[in-house]
């Protein structure tokens, strides 16, 4: 199974490029699995938000 | 005193946003807005050029270009339209300014502290639940400390990030613009964000703000 480290990788990288199928899917699985990755997911998806709307203020 | 500047100025955004959204007609360019915007804008510039006197330069052009107009089209806020102007100006500056690079952003594949020897989160640094965080975003308190974290991060990944997450340049606009590697970027990136969470989680979750 994917370690966190690398799945911390991934969910970065997933947002500045596509990721593979192969990538998407033990990325999924990992999330799955390991709560502080699902943490960390939602806290990756809310700072983009934040800088989004730093934007607008 | 810098609580003070941003909460006026968001006020007059709010009251342009509300005006906007009513119509989307071309409106007039209010002068004293604009220079009421000036601190601001000159913190942004200077957090993306890092360079005190190169961001006083560019932001005097950025509000010659904006009160040189009379009207702009009422789509959003006068804030968002001016700051769209600043941005491009970075922009130009960025790019001038990469062609004759002075600083390396080779970056080590440095071990990351967050994670033990196989790889897991460290009890310490295992990420907690936020709840809702979107809530936070209508809060004063959470972008002052917000402005502090992204101050807090290094030059170079500050630069790396605020080009792509703020001047909303793709990753690989960026590392032509800098002259680095797919994954030296992506290596930045991640500390960046990382970095960053690290930063919200210790002085807005855990201090109880959210």
């Amino acid at each position: 199974m994917m370690e966190c480290k690398q799945a911390a990788k991934l969910m970065s990288q997933s947002q500045d490029r596509n990721l593979t199928f192969n990538e998407r899917m033990s990325l999924r699985f990992h999330l799955l699995m390991c709560s502080g990755c699902a943490q960390y997911n939602k806290q990756m998806d809310f700072i983009r938000k934040a800088m989004k709307q730093l934007k607008q203020r | 005193m810098v609580g003070n500047v941003l909460h006026k100025v968001t006020l007059v955004s709010n009251n342009t946003d509300q005006h906007a959204q009513k119509s989307h007609r071309v409106q007039s360019v209010d002068a004293e807005q604009v220079a009421a915007m000036r601190e601001e804008m000159l913190r942004f510039t200077t957090l993306q050029l890092r360079d005190s006197v190169l961001a006083e330069d560019v932001v005097h052009e950025a509000l010659n270009a904006a009160l040189s107009k009379n009207k702009y089209s009422g789509r959003g806020s006068l804030k968002s339209w001016v700051f769209a102007i600043l941005r491009n100006k970075i922009i130009d500056v960025i790019r001038e300014r990469s062609r004759h690079p002075t600083e390396s952003y080779i970056e080590d594949d440095v071990s990351d502290d967050q994670f033990d020897d196989r790889g897991h989160w460290k009890k310490s640094h295992k990420p907690s639940n936020w709840g809702q965080p979107e809530t936070v975003l209508a809060n004063e308190q959470f972008w002052l400390i917000f402005d502090i974290c992204l101050k807090a991060l290094p030059e170079n990944t500050a630069r790396v990030f605020m080009m792509r997450e703020h001047l909303g340049l793709e990753l690989k606009e960026v590392c032509k613009e800098l002259n680095i590697s797919d994954s030296n970027a992506w290596v930045i990136m991640h500390r960046a964000r990382s970095q960053l969470r690290k930063c919200l989680e210790i002085n807005f979750i855990q201090e109880g703000k959210l």
